[in-house]
């Protein structure tokens, strides 16, 4: 399970105020306590900021190269910061995200071939949220058909179903597991299957339960990538637990103590 | 009609583990050996090429019991009972990589020698071949217990290779090579979740997981060979898929297992149509041995010369550089 922590975005008030500051101890320091928790990658949001967007962006994934050496996910919707992001990034990088709208695919298809980056592409289009798996499955083919015009190797693509809060489109959580195992089917070799996993509780009582339970039940449909909350012991826990339940990982009884693969 | 092989490439890659130090390195061997550092299963070239090929140690012990096989006995004759000259030849004559020094003799129920006895026997060995250690505990917990601090200081600084670690009883030993300097070997017996319960417990008390090498079980060709093959080669797999407490070298003790099979020690009177005794068990330690070599074993212990022999060619021929590549 690739696992890409979600803790630097300026909608956090305290990574806001760091970026304000400039206080690169502070993103250092969550930095490498989120690599510390498990994570393989790390997610990079400016947020919304006062500032020009791609210089900030690119202070912290400079910030961040600093303290780790892991790759990164260049998270913005505009693709002139993507762009910055990715120019910084030293290492292998992932954009986060285009969707299926032709507009964002002209734009970031060839900053992924580029800069040789991943791309997390969400199953939406200019029709908006796909309602059920079936249309989610029809825009991932879209995606994974242009991809494969253009050149992208298909294991670039992480293909991202989008899950929706529980306490507002309820029936949409089944949906999103549904669509997965159909993703891994469109090509060879096949896309990765991601999630933006704490969009799950999003305005619920019970974020860490509803976020673990929802997680176990997504690996266990295929998918292979989360932009989740390392810091989260009990959810990693469960990510690792599932991931012996699966047959990923060799299970001991200690296997929790061991560093995370 | 051109073939194309199918490639495979993993995400893990072994550690790679270097017994032995020289003068430079705070010790006094002459040469240091390294193995691991694989990102492919063994002897597959196009997938990945393995920097360290697989070596032989030869095993030499303070003490034989009285029944030893009569074949074994022959070539090491004059050797045995002078653990130094024993390892003198094997480096010398018979071009051992390293030598295995099992301390057999403080075993309460054989000779039950003192800890400083023990010591002694390593200092020899030490002083007489330029070779790298491996050292090997008499397998009594107690008796071990008490012996291993006093050889990991008589070997202070030499990185040996030291063992057995077993999950019933670890502890001493990881601190004993903590404080000198030694790599462990950690044993479990044919079981994949054991032995990497095993690494986790010596990882936790501080010992680098590049300083771990694995002994997956005790097994022979017909006596449970193809259990310990494949867990030997799921270790491998898991490595290669990441798991890093699955991801260090791993070591076969062959030549115990190997005579202990009726086939390499009952006499020809017993058996004439399984041929010459004199080759039966050489053939069976051998044969033993190239399994483990394509189940990924990076050491493999052995003890007869002749079988030394075959092994050591085995690995020339599954390493050697195919002409026109």
């Amino acid at each position: 399970m690739f696992v890409i922590g979600e803790r630097i975005n300026g909608m956090f008030r305290s990574v806001a105020r760091a970026i304000r500051e400039r206080d690169a101890n502070a993103i250092a320091d969550l930095a490498r306590r989120q690599v510390a928790g498990g994570a393989h990658a790390l997610d990079i949001n400016t947020g919304p900021t006062g500032e020009e967007p791609a210089e900030v962006m690119t202070w912290l994934v400079q910030t961040v190269q600093e303290a780790i050496d892991i790759p990164l996910s260049i998270d913005s919707p505009k693709p002139a910061v993507v762009a910055a992001g990715l120019r910084a990034c030293r290492g292998r990088a992932l954009i986060n995200s285009t969707t299926g709208a032709q507009e964002r695919l002209d734009a970031l298809l060839p900053l992924a071939q580029e800069f040789g980056a991943g791309l997390i592409a969400l199953t939406i289009d200019e029709r908006g949220i796909p309602r059920n798996a079936a249309a989610r499955a029809e825009i991932a083919l879209a995606i994974v058909a242009r991809a494969m015009e253009t050149g992208l190797p298909t294991d670039h693509l992480y293909l991202d179903p989008i899950v929706l809060p529980v306490n507002a489109a309820q029936d949409q959580c089944r949906e999103a597991l549904a669509a997965m195992p159909t993703f891994r089917t469109l090509c060879e070799p096949p896309p990765h299957i991601i999630i933006g996993l704490s969009n799950v509780s999003q305005g619920t009582a019970n974020r860490s339960l509803i976020n673990r339970t929802y997680l176990a039940m997504a690996q266990a449909c295929g998918c292979d990538a989360a932009i989740l909350d390392p810091l989260d012991k009990d959810l990693m826990d469960v990510l690792r637990t599932a991931g012996i339940l699966l047959n990923q990982e060799i299970y001991c009884d200690s296997y929790l103590q061991s560093q995370p693969a | 009609m051109p073939v194309e092989l199918m490639r495979e490439s993993w995400p893990g890659k072994i550690f790679t583990v270097t017994i032995g130090a020289t003068a430079a390195e705070g010790g006094t061997r002459a040469r240091t050996v390294t193995v691991g550092g694989h990102a492919a299963l063994p002897f597959l070239p196009g997938d990945a090429p393995s920097p360290h090929r697989p070596l032989v140690a030869m095993e030499v012990l303070d003490a034989v019991p009285p029944d030893w096989p009569e074949h074994l006995r022959g070539p090491l004759a004059d050797v045995i009972g002078a653990p130094a000259e024993w390892a003198r030849r094997c480096v010398d004559v018979y071009g051992a990589d390293l030598i295995c020094l099992r301390l057999q003799s403080p075993h309460p129920d054989w000779q039950d020698a003192s800890p400083d006895a023990a010591a002694a026997t390593v200092r020899a060995v030490l002083a007489a071949v330029p070779a790298p250690l491996i050292i090997v505990g008499c397998g009594h917990a107690d008796k071990d217990n008490e012996v291993w601090p006093r050889v990991t200081e008589a070997a202070k600084g030499e990185r040996c290779l030291v063992g057995v670690a077993v999950p019933e009883n670890y502890k001493t030993l990881v601190v004993a090579c903590l404080a000198d300097g030694h790599t462990i070997l950690a044993e479990a017996p044919i079981d994949v979740n054991i032995q990497k319960q095993l690494n986790i417990l010596i990882t936790e008390m501080g010992m680098p997981p590049d300083r771990i090498v694995l002994h997956p079980g005790n097994a022979s060709l017909g006596y449970g060979l193809e259990y310990e093959y494949s867990i030997m080669e799921r270790i491998r797999l898991a490595g290669l898929q990441g798991d890093k407490m699955l991801a260090q070298p791993m070591l076969a003790i062959v030549a115990d297992e190997a005579w202990k099979a009726k086939e390499a020690r009952l006499p020809e009177t017993a058996m004439p149509v399984w041929g010459a005794a004199a080759h039966r068990g050489p053939a069976w330690e051998a044969a033993t041995a190239a399994a483990f070599l394509q189940s990924g074993a990076d050491i493999v212990v052995l003890l007869h010369p002749e079988s030394v022999a075959a092994v050591k060619r085995a690995i020339a021929d599954l390493t050697a550089v195919p002409a026109g590549t």
